[in-house]
């Protein structure tokens, strides 16, 4: 058994875990992140790779904006490729009212300082030619983007581990509770006491704020992922629809990837699957957009667990109980883009007790006095 | 046009025309595409991720490597699909 | 209450057995094919129009495979046979049955069964060398298939290369057949086969056909070189010669303009994969497999496994283990048993896998190799990720484990699946972190099984 004594412990090694890791480090904090199975291996490693502002709940838009900014350096921080590229991210509208929503969006975001670009049919087809005749406008994000997801939580752990944190892989948290004036960290194979606590347990971030008496409720969130043969390059953007059923967007390796719909998720194992029918249903709604794609192959399905909150934002702040806890989880299938502001944020909560990022929407406290489960549904917007 | 393949057993069936790369060819019924193409050419696709070409590699529908495309875009996996009259198939190759 | 729906995936020798027993019992199987023709690769029957008299096309193993085609022909009736379609996803289905994702002649379809019998062969084993992605490479079961499915040879000068009962076989196939053979060249030593002749002495004549030949010499114009090291085949835009060292240290180059080449079998496991099978890592092969008891079945209670699918032992236990994991269903069922039956084949299956022990030994799996693989050499040749890449993700990027690699290198992710660079990889990802090969893990799979198009097909 191992034992360490750190200033901030991190329950969970996702991207906003390891990213908080990382900036905890460059303040100067001691810091041990302890991960279930390798970091960046759950939702953070195997979600669609959207860098995506538009479409947001306008409460997350803050955040969104302050990370697209680290996004454009994140190659050059982590010393690898992340893979990200500004191909921009257009939503489509394949009616009338749909135009009508991406309309009303796009005043709001506004405001938010994202420029989207209104496209009618005409200036759609000019610049995508290829798209089918479902389609009737869009909304463009220029900003917007894509990433490799594989490969950007590992690459926050390993620069995490360089600056010094202990970066505890296989190590699934047990317990934790409040101790004196601070925290004892039950994990296999390791044990930690620390002044700090971050908890950024993904789908299990309900379970550990539960051992401080706080409610959030979180489900298990399983997005359902296909993807193709490499293909000649075609689709230049980043590409998501009104209601959220489909989205896809096609690799610098010529891959594309597609998903919509949910898979099946079992809590208990931490494993997530595809779902046949919602792979042929989510490859069907592809054809729909881009006919020209009826004969590519796909090779590959996959799914992750992640945590859904009922309100579909996430929870990102101190505890309202225990003092020196923070929260970070329930990004409810979308917190990939968000991930690397998450840990600054983060390391901002842990060292000064505040953010420079308006984060009353998230507080835990929201959800005092939730009664039971709920039961996630309804599709997954990109 | 001499190809990989080498067909060591004349039997009956008839004669099945297609195109490769817009020539003419002709197989047997009963020639898997795969081995319709290499007895005339030496290659069946280009690689997508550097240079060179592929010719397949299992013949038993596991590798995935002799996918080839028709003009009409369809893609098939060649060791497995028995070729067909009037398959035009596209090679991408500069084999000849 | 109905009859359980009983699926077989595969229609090579163990599952047909299993049809047969399944189809005495009055259970009318459903028998998914991915082939055309029933007899799976090892018995792989030309198309209509293309056939062949057996002896010519199967040599040795001609009676086996007249006798097998014969009883696929006459299951007809009794089964459900779905030819020329392909498992492509299993997922468990509520209560306790399975639903098999199919894509066949048309199109996708759902197919629920309450057992499942899982017969879903082996393919080649493959370690990388200089040149073995040039058009004109092949594995050795793709020239056998060349010659028993279609009456040709891969090429006209055919240099052959391996390390299994496999490489004498087809090398006495093809010179039979009147092909050019212009070098067989086994990379085990030939002190393994030696020091397994005793054993291997008592094995029937069909399971060792390939040592026999070795021992026999029966190639008497083109004698197997055994031991033979640093095999590269040669060419710029395909194969031209074939370059070699042999025991004793001498360089060699055959000029030839193809080359079949494979270290072994490998399992054909992804359905039991996906249907959540328990796996276990196999010492003597070196690889993961199904979990499989002696009676067939495996770690799920509706799941049933025969054949080099979930353990190599070639056709002829494959047959045997397809008859008895068939009556082990049976008697799950509450059918009556036939114990001196189930004896019988347990005595048979027992003896043999006595048999095919000695043939591991005389063969093993040349994973040592893996260390004289250059740095550039592709490994996955479907992503073309290279040696070099695997060993600086091994040591500069933590990975650890097969899956990780697989996401941060792409090692296994394009359209095979890793089928064909799975072992290669991790033996080289093992020897590089220096660890035993069973602690790096084994590429989990994942639906598709094999690719399936985006527009359903017509």
């Amino acid at each position: 058994m191992q034992r360490l004594t750190v200033d901030v412990a991190i329950i969970g090694g996702g991207t906003a875990a390891c990213a908080a890791a990382v900036a905890l480090r460059e303040a100067g904090l001691t810091v041990a992140v302890l991960e279930k199975r390798l970091c960046g291996g759950g939702a953070s490693g195997v979600n669609f790779g959207g860098v995506r502002q538009q479409g947001r709940d306008l409460a997350e838009l803050p955040l969104s904006r302050r990370s697209r900014v680290l996004w454009d350096g994140l190659s050059a921080k982590l010393s690898e490729d992340v893979g990200f590229e500004a191909t921009g991210h257009i939503k489509l509208a394949r009616s009338e009212s749909d135009m009508a929503v991406l309309e009303a969006y796009a005043r709001d975001a506004a405001g938010h300082g994202l420029d989207l670009q209104l496209l009618g049919p005409n200036a759609l087809r000019a610049e995508m030619p290829w798209l089918g005749p479902a389609v009737v406008g869009a909304s463009l994000s220029p900003t917007d983007g894509q990433a490799n997801p594989r490969v950007v939580g590992p690459a926050f752990a390993r620069l995490a581990r360089r600056l010094g944190a202990e970066v505890c892989e296989h190590a699934p948290v047990r317990h934790a509770a409040r101790d004196g004036a601070g925290f004892t960290i039950e994990a296999e194979g390791v044990s930690v006491r620390s002044r700090h606590l971050v908890n950024a347990a993904g789908a299990y971030g309900g379970t550990v704020a539960g051992w401080f008496g706080e409610a959030a409720p979180v489900a298990p969130l399983a997005p359902n992922m296909v993807v193709t043969e490499p293909l000649a390059p075609l689709v230049t953007r980043s590409i998501g629809v009104v209601g959220g059923d489909v989205y896809l967007r096609q690799t610098r390796r010529g891959n594309v990837v597609l998903g919509g719909g949910r898979g099946t998720a079992d809590i208990a194992d931490g494993l997530a699957r595809p779902v046949a029918a919602t792979s042929l249903g989510a490859m069907g709604k592809t054809l729909t957009l881009i006919p020209d794609l009826a004969h590519a192959q796909v090779i590959r399905s996959w799914s992750g667990l992640d945590g859904e909150m009922p309100d579909h934002i996430p929870v990102i702040g101190p505890s309202g109980t225990t003092p020196g806890l923070v929260h970070a989880f329930g990004f409810s299938g979308h917190g990939f883009q968000l991930g690397p502001v998450v840990g600054e944020i983060l390391a901002e909560l842990v060292t000064t007790g505040r953010s420079a990022s308006p984060l009353h929407p998230f507080r835990i406290e929201r959800f005092a006095g939730w009664r039971g489960p709920f039961r996630s549904e309804g599709e997954i917007e990109h | 046009m001499s190809g990989l393949f080498h067909r060591l057993a004349t039997r009956p069936g008839a004669a099945i025309p297609f195109t490769i790369d817009g020539m003419s060819a002709e197989a047997r019924a009963g020639d898997l595409l795969i081995a319709a193409i290499l007895l005339h050419r030496h290659s069946l696709r280009r690689f997508e991720f550097g240079s060179g070409e592929r010719a397949g590699y299992c013949l038993m529908g596991a590798c995935q490597d002799c996918w080839v495309t028709l003009a009409d875009g369809r893609r098939l996996r060649a060791c497995t699909t028995p070729v067909e009259p009037g398959m035009a198939v596209i090679t991408g190759g500069g084999d000849a | 209450m109905p009859e359980p729906r009983v699926a077989i995936v595969g229609a090579g020798p163990a599952g047909l057995r299993a049809a047969q027993v399944l189809a005495e019992a009055s259970l009318r199987p459903l028998l998914v094919d991915e082939g055309h023709r029933a007899g799976g690769q090892i018995y792989r029957r030309p198309p209509p129009g293309a056939e062949r008299p057996a002896a010519a096309l199967y040599g040795f193993e001609a009676g086996r495979a007249q006798a097998l085609h014969d009883l696929a022909d006459a299951l007809a009736p009794r089964v459900d046979y779905r030819p020329g379609t392909t498992v492509w996803g299993i997922a468990p289905r509520d209560p306790d049955g399975f639903d098999l994702e199919c894509l066949g002649p048309d199109g996708h379809g759902r197919i629920a069964a309450d057992r499942l019998v899982l017969a879903t062969g082996a393919m080649d084993r493959t370690l990388p060398f200089p040149g073995w992605t040039l058009p004109g490479v092949f594995t050795l079961g793709a020239a056998q298939i060349a010659l028993k499915a279609q009456g040709m040879a891969i090429g006209r000068r055919v240099a052959l290369v391996g390390a299994g009962p496999l490489l004498p076989l087809v090398a006495h196939q093809y010179a039979k057949a009147g092909a050019t053979v212009v070098a067989v060249l086994d990379v085990t030593p030939l002190a393994a086969k030696v020091k397994a002749a005793p054993r291997l002495a008592a094995v029937p004549a069909t399971l060792a056909k390939g040592v026999w030949y070795t021992m026999r010499g029966a190639l008497r114009r083109q004698p197997v070189r055994s031991g033979v090291r640093a095999i590269a085949v040669e060419g710029a835009a395909r194969v031209e010669a074939l370059a070699f060292e042999d025991a004793a240290g001498r360089r060699h180059r055959v000029a030839c303009d193809a080359v079949g080449a494979s270290f072994g079998l490998r399992s054909e496991a992804q359905a039991a994969d996906l249907a959540g099978c328990r796996f276990a890592f196999e010492p003597v092969t070196r690889q993961w497999q199904p979990e499989r008891s002696g009676q067939g079945r495996s770690s799920l209670p509706h799941v049933y496994l025969a054949g080099d699918g979930s353990g190599i032992g070639g056709a002829d236990v494959a047959e045997l283990q397809g008859e008895r994991t068939a009556l082990t269903l049976l008697a799950d069922l509450g059918r009556p048993r036939d114990p001196a039956r189930e004896a019988h084949l347990d005595r048979r299956l027992a003896r043999q896998a006595g048999f095919r022990a000695a043939l591991e030994a005389a063969y093993p799996y040349p994973h040592h190799l893996v260390e004289g693989i250059a740095d550039d050499e592709i490994v996955c040749r479907c992503e073309g990720i290279t040696a070099g890449a695997i060993r600086r993700t091994a040591t500069e990027r933590d990975a650890s484990e097969m899956n990780r690699l697989k996401a941060l290198t792409r090692t296994g992710m394009g359209r095979c699946q890793g089928r064909v660079c799975g072992h290669a990889a991790a033996e080289i990802l093992a020897r590089t972190l220096d660890v035993p090969v069973e602690t790096v893990g084994r590429l989990r799979g994942q639906a598709p099984i094999k690719p399936i198009p985006l527009r359903e097909p017509a």
